[in-house]
């Protein structure tokens, strides 16, 4: 079975946000740079898989030669190969594209990334993907079983799951419990630094929105304690000064 | 032009989020056409008309029932093909989301998720998206001469002042691969007021030691009619089950309230719950991080305040 598995190379999660020039570009300052939390469990599903059926992991990032390293982790944990589209993700689209792109000349059996990035969480990128090459998509995918062609999965939905089956090739965005998280070891390590990473140019340049400027939230107003023999008085507050019961 | 709103249906009742949608085109002070699939009421069905639709286009086919995301796509599409629609709004939920992207492929629109304002029109097409789960803001541009919205949930008042709204009946013609994905089953809460779409969130943390006391949190929710959360350790551990867990890895929410019992308020907890109006912290620890991001907080132990915060409730409600 051929895999291939789409990461980001987004800020920690504990990262502070922060904006430079005139709030258009992120800042990068004291940011550590992580394999996207939902990309890392459909990482760690495809490395389970391979175990159980052989066949290959490819992992695909699309952006500058800054995320050399996410993806050498993504080769530490298990993936055979990387490429890298070497271009700044301009949005959902653009990356949807370039990732549409690679699969149609791959031919890959099973494409798993993230249900969202957690920089710009749009959440469609997988969704962009199945439908530009014409194969069902889904997402989030909590669960996930092959067997021979056949793809069985759970998928969350509001206050619950559904049990689905599909037949591959599939495009799936992943979340926990689907996997447990893959810590790379130092053989990992070690082989991870010989194995491929190619690096290609971009094959379409179009994007369908434009970002104009960043925003930091409001400052949240001081808390107001109150003393744990009285709540009455916050059954109060709530009722008559925010009144949302 | 027009706008069409996607509207999902849960058990014959229209949800709130979707509401929430339509009001939001409504909003958009352009003609408002909603898409509706699956069984339902025309009473049920006219909540949309109240929430600022004209138009109702009814998708009764049972092979619709089950929500299909191709198969939602293409019916979509075609319907905004129909009604000269340039913009699709939808709720962001576990459906919106990946018909959206499906979408927005076949219309050849510009797409964005987690709008939480109406969109800025004097100059071009932008929407304020929240960005960094709930820790920033971006306002971008839709530059195609179509777009889709997801609407975050709470973005939006709720509209209930509109006329009846017409009822015609829709039938897509469906695509070859539509229907290749097979729904075997769903599993869903009943009963309970389920966690994405409550409007008072009770959260319980690590603090509450074992599942054996989510019974003092269920019983606080109860008075308040709220769902209930958790943190993620506490689903991990199996106390309570994974759809309840809230964060930046499980379920965001944005109720009006939150009340975080014995949760520490650690970032990636605060990233699925920024969106709340108020958020209520009871922990034992004054230097919880939590309390920062708090409206109104009790240092305290919950085993002690819990109880008497339910029954102060329950005597403000008689
Ligand atoms: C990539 C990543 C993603 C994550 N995603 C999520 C997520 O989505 N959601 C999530 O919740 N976490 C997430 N986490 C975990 C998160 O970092 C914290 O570990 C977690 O939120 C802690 O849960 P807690 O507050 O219940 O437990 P603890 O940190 O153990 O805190 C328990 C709190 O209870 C208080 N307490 C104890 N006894 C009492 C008492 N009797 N009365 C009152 N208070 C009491 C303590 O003072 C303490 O503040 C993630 C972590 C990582 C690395």
């Amino acid at each position: 079975m051929k895999i291939l598995v789409c990461i980001t190379h987004v800020p920690d999660t504990t990262s502070k946000i922060a904006f430079t020039e005139n709030n258009t570009q992120f800042d990068k300052t004291g940011v550590q740079y992580i394999i996207g939390p939902y990309d890392d469990y459909a990482l760690a599903r495809a490395v389970e898989l391979k175990e159980q059926t052989s066949g290959s992991i490819t992992v695909l990032n699309v952006g500058e030669a800054e995320t050399e390293p996410t993806l050498r982790k993504a080769l530490a944990i298990g993936a055979d190969d990387a490429i890298r589209i070497n271009a700044a993700p301009k949005d959902s689209y653009y990356v949807a594209n370039q990732i549409s792109a690679i699969a149609k000349e791959g031919q890959y059996d099973l494409i798993l990334m993230g249900r969202e990035s957690i920089d710009f969480n749009n959440g469609v990128v997988h969704g962009m993907v199945g439908e530009l090459l014409g194969i069902p998509s889904l997402s989030p995918i909590m669960t996930l079983e092959i067997d021979g062609t056949t793809a069985k999965m759970t998928r969350e939905i509001e206050g619950g799951k559904e049990s689905l089956e599909a037949q591959l090739p599939l495009v799936l965005g992943c979340q926990e419990p689907i996997a447990e998280w893959k810590i790379p070891n130092m053989r990992g390590i070690m082989t991870a630094r010989s194995k491929p990473l190619q690096v290609i140019d971009p094959s379409d340049d179009s994007t369908r929105t434009l970002l104009k400027a960043y925003e930091q939230p409001a400052a949240k107003g001081a808390v107001k304690m109150i003393d744990a023999d009285n709540v009455a008085e916050l059954v109060n507050l709530l009722k008559n000064e925010a009144k949302v019961i | 032009m027009s706008t069409l709103a996607f509207i999902e249906i849960s058990e014959g009742e229209i949800k709130k989020t979707s509401l929430e949608a339509v009001s939001f085109a409504a909003g958009m002070d352009t003609a408002v056409t909603a898409i509706a699939f699956g069984q339902a009421t025309e009473e049920a069905l006219q909540k949309a008309g109240a929430a600022g639709a004209t138009k109702i286009l009814h998708v009764s086919d049972t092979a619709y029932n089950e929500g299909n995301i191709q198969a939602y796509a293409t019916a979509i599409a075609q319907a905004a093909e129909q009604e000269s629609a340039d913009t699709v709004i939808l709720a962001n939920s576990s459906l919106g989301d990946p018909v959206a992207a499906r979408l927005s492929i076949k219309m050849e629109a510009s797409l964005a998720s987690n709008v939480i304002e109406l969109p800025d029109t004097t100059n071009g097409f932008t929407v304020k998206r929240s960005i960094y789960t709930g820790k920033a803001f971006a306002n971008v541009d839709m530059t195609e001469g179509k777009r889709i919205l997801g609407i975050k949930k709470n973005a939006t008042t709720l509209k209930e002042d509109g006329g009846p709204a017409t009822i015609e009946t829709f039938t897509p013609t469906s695509q070859e691969n539509d229907f290749k994905v097979k729904i075997l089953s769903q599993e869903k809460a009943t009963g309970d007021v389920l966690l994405p779409e409550a409007d008072i969130v009770v959260s319980g943390g690590r603090g509450l030691k074992g599942p054996e006391n989510w019974g003092m949190i269920e019983d606080l929710a109860k008075s308040l009619g709220a769902a209930t959360g958790c943190s993620k350790p506490v689903s991990d551990m199996d106390w309570r089950p994974h759809h309840e867990h809230v964060g930046q890895t499980g379920i965001k929410v944005a109720p009006s309230l939150y009340i975080a019992v014995g949760i520490s308020g650690a970032i990636q907890h605060l990233a699925g719950v920024n969106g709340s109006k108020y958020i209520v912290v009871i922990n034992k620890d004054e230097e919880a991080p939590f309390f920062k991001a708090a409206d109104y907080g009790i240092v305290g132990d919950a085993f002690e305040v819990v109880p008497k915060l339910t029954e102060a409730i329950k005597a403000i409600n008689g």
